[in-house]
């Protein structure tokens, strides 16, 4: 049973490549129509992958840095670490004494001399909060509690454009959206349409199969296997033409690295977003031709 | 065994084809349909692979009542029948062999075995030599007999023929009369339509005659 049915998909496979194959510019067109059409948004995702790594944590998790007054004593550190141990707004803190800080100040190229030069620390105690992400609202609302603290100087909110990208990349997140949705339509009416001209020009043997024992899904089979691979051919064109933009850009970005003195190459498509490309491509391709069979084949009852 | 009980069919444009028909055959044996054209010959046999569904009345073949057959139903039913069609409806764009296939591959046969029983069936009514044809190289009889080909290819326990030598000469058609009485002979029931007086003279089965959609006794 199971060998029979195998056997009866793998023929339906082939016969859908045979098909494909025999009418290879019209194929051909197509699959590259699916193919542009699906790696503009994928392009977009790409960048917008490559900006949110290249933003890093700070991206996703607003930090605040806390300056405190001078003249604090160790009770009040303790007692600023105790609240912000209650407060549910912030994630995790690190508390940066002042020998540290000028510690590392004294590391960092040109501020030796004149740290060296100094007789008395200079810096206040700090620490560094890490919020809860949230509206830009509620991280304001943090910050002028914070600022309202008796022993703190100043708290500077260090995560401005962090929100600046972070809203960036929202924006572009939804034209992602968008344009796949658009874009997702446009290719299941072209399958849709491509479907309805091939049940057309098959009328015969659909009207024939029928009348000597097929059931609709044997006769559904081929047109949504052609929806599926051609779906698939589509995403993996597009898949192509992101790969090859990518690799070609990486070459120009070396250049410009030499140049500038920067290290900065694209990531490629992840392994799960390329999985995730072929399989959304062919499952588009699956409904084009899975809608247009339901309201095409109706139509031919033999007689 | 096939019995129809009071079928009548009207047809959409409200023309009455078949009136109150009361009929059955036996399984095994052989029956001719007569009557002119129009009588409603083709409509009564459309009847009985659904392709056509009655008005009113019940159809039943081996004890399934064929008037009320879901749709999903109606390819199996399809499938224990082989229906030689009036106009043939061969597929053109596929040679002989390939003609012939088309059943077994719509009810899933292994395919070990499939092209045996096409060369089998092409055997029986001598178009072996020509399985690479494409059916438009044909003449009329040899088209005729692919129809048979095809329609006994998966071993179907009802044979009907839709006036299956309709424009054939005399020789050709007693030749394809004869190979209708072999399939009987193993145990096919078989139903033929004809308006071909000629063809039953000499014919030892059961003879129908259609007058206007009733059965003349
Ligand atoms: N699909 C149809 N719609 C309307 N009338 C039809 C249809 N099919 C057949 N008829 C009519 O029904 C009558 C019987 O037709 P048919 O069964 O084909 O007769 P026969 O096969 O004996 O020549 C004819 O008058 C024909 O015009
Ligand atoms: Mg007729």
């Amino acid at each position: 049973m199971i060998r029979a049915w195998l056997m009866q998909h793998g023929f339906v496979f082939f016969l859908t490549l045979k098909r494909l194959i025999a009418t290879p510019v019209t194929s051909l067109l197509s699959v590259i129509v699916m193919g542009i059409a699906l790696s503009l948004p994928t392009g977009i995702y790409v960048l917008m992958e490559n900006l949110s790594s290249i933003s890093g944590q700070s991206a996703s998790s607003p930090q605040m840095s806390l300056f405190l007054k001078l003249d604090i004593k160790k009770e009040d550190i303790e007692r600023i670490k105790q609240r912000m141990e209650e407060d549910s707004q912030i994630v995790s803190f690190q508390f940066i004494p002042k020998d540290a800080a000028l510690h590392q100040l004294q590391q960092s190229n040109g501020l030796a001399d004149i740290s060296a030069s100094l007789v008395r620390n200079p810096l206040p105690d700090a620490f560094i909060v890490h919020a809860l992400e949230n509206t830009p609202e509620n991280l304001e609302q943090l910050r002028v509690a914070m600022q309202s603290w008796p022993e703190i100087e100043h708290v500077q909110f260090d995560s401005a454009w962090a929100a600046r990208l972070n809203a960036l990349l929202k924006l572009g997140r939804f034209i992602v959206l968008m344009l796949t949705t658009l874009l997702s339509v446009a290719i299941i009416v072209i399958m849709f349409n491509t479907i309805r001209l091939q049940i057309l020009t098959k009328r015969d043997e659909i009207e024939i199969s029928k009348l000597i024992g097929a059931t609709d899904s044997f006769i559904r089979r081929p047109f949504l296997y052609f929806g599926a691979i051609q779906g698939l051919a589509g995403g993996a064109t597009a898949w192509l033409i992101m790969t090859l933009t990518i690799r070609a850009m990486n070459e120009e970005l070396g250049t410009l690295a030499q140049l500038y003195d920067f290290d900065l190459q694209l990531q490629q498509l992840s392994p799960s977003d390329s999985i995730s490309l072929l399989s959304f491509s062919a499952w588009l391709g699956w409904l084009g031709a899975r809608l247009s069979v339901a309201s095409h084949l109706w139509q031919i009852e033999p007689r | 065994m096939i019995i129809f009980k009071n079928v009548s069919k009207r047809y959409p444009d409200g023309y009455v084809a078949l009136n109150n028909i009361d009929l059955t055959v036996e399984s095994g044996e052989m029956v001719f349909l007569t009557g002119h054209s129009g009588a409603g010959k083709s409509t009564l046999l459309k009847l009985i692979a659904a392709i056509e569904r009655p008005t009113s009345g019940t159809i039943t073949i081996s004890g399934q009542n064929i008037a009320q057959l879901k749709l999903g139903a109606i390819p199996y039913l399809r499938r224990k029948i082989g229906f030689i069609f009036q106009d043939h409806k061969l597929l053109f764009d596929r040679n002989v062999f390939d003609n012939v296939l088309l059943p077994l591959q719509i009810s899933n046969f292994d395919n070990k075995t499939v092209a045996g029983r096409v060369r089998a069936a092409l055997d029986k009514v001598g178009l072996l030599k020509k399985e690479k044809a494409m059916p438009i190289a044909l003449s009329g009889g040899e088209r005729q007999r692919l129809c048979i080909a095809r329609a006994v290819v998966h071993r179907p326990s009802i044979l009907i023929a839709d006036e299956p030598t309709g424009n054939l000469d005399i020789e050709y058609a007693q030749d394809i009369m004869s190979m209708f009485t072999s399939f009987n002979q193993v145990g096919v029931t078989v139903l033929i339509a004809t308006h071909d007086a000629s063809l039953l003279k000499d014919a030892e089965h059961r003879i129908l005659s259609l007058k206007q959609g009733k059965l003349a006794v």
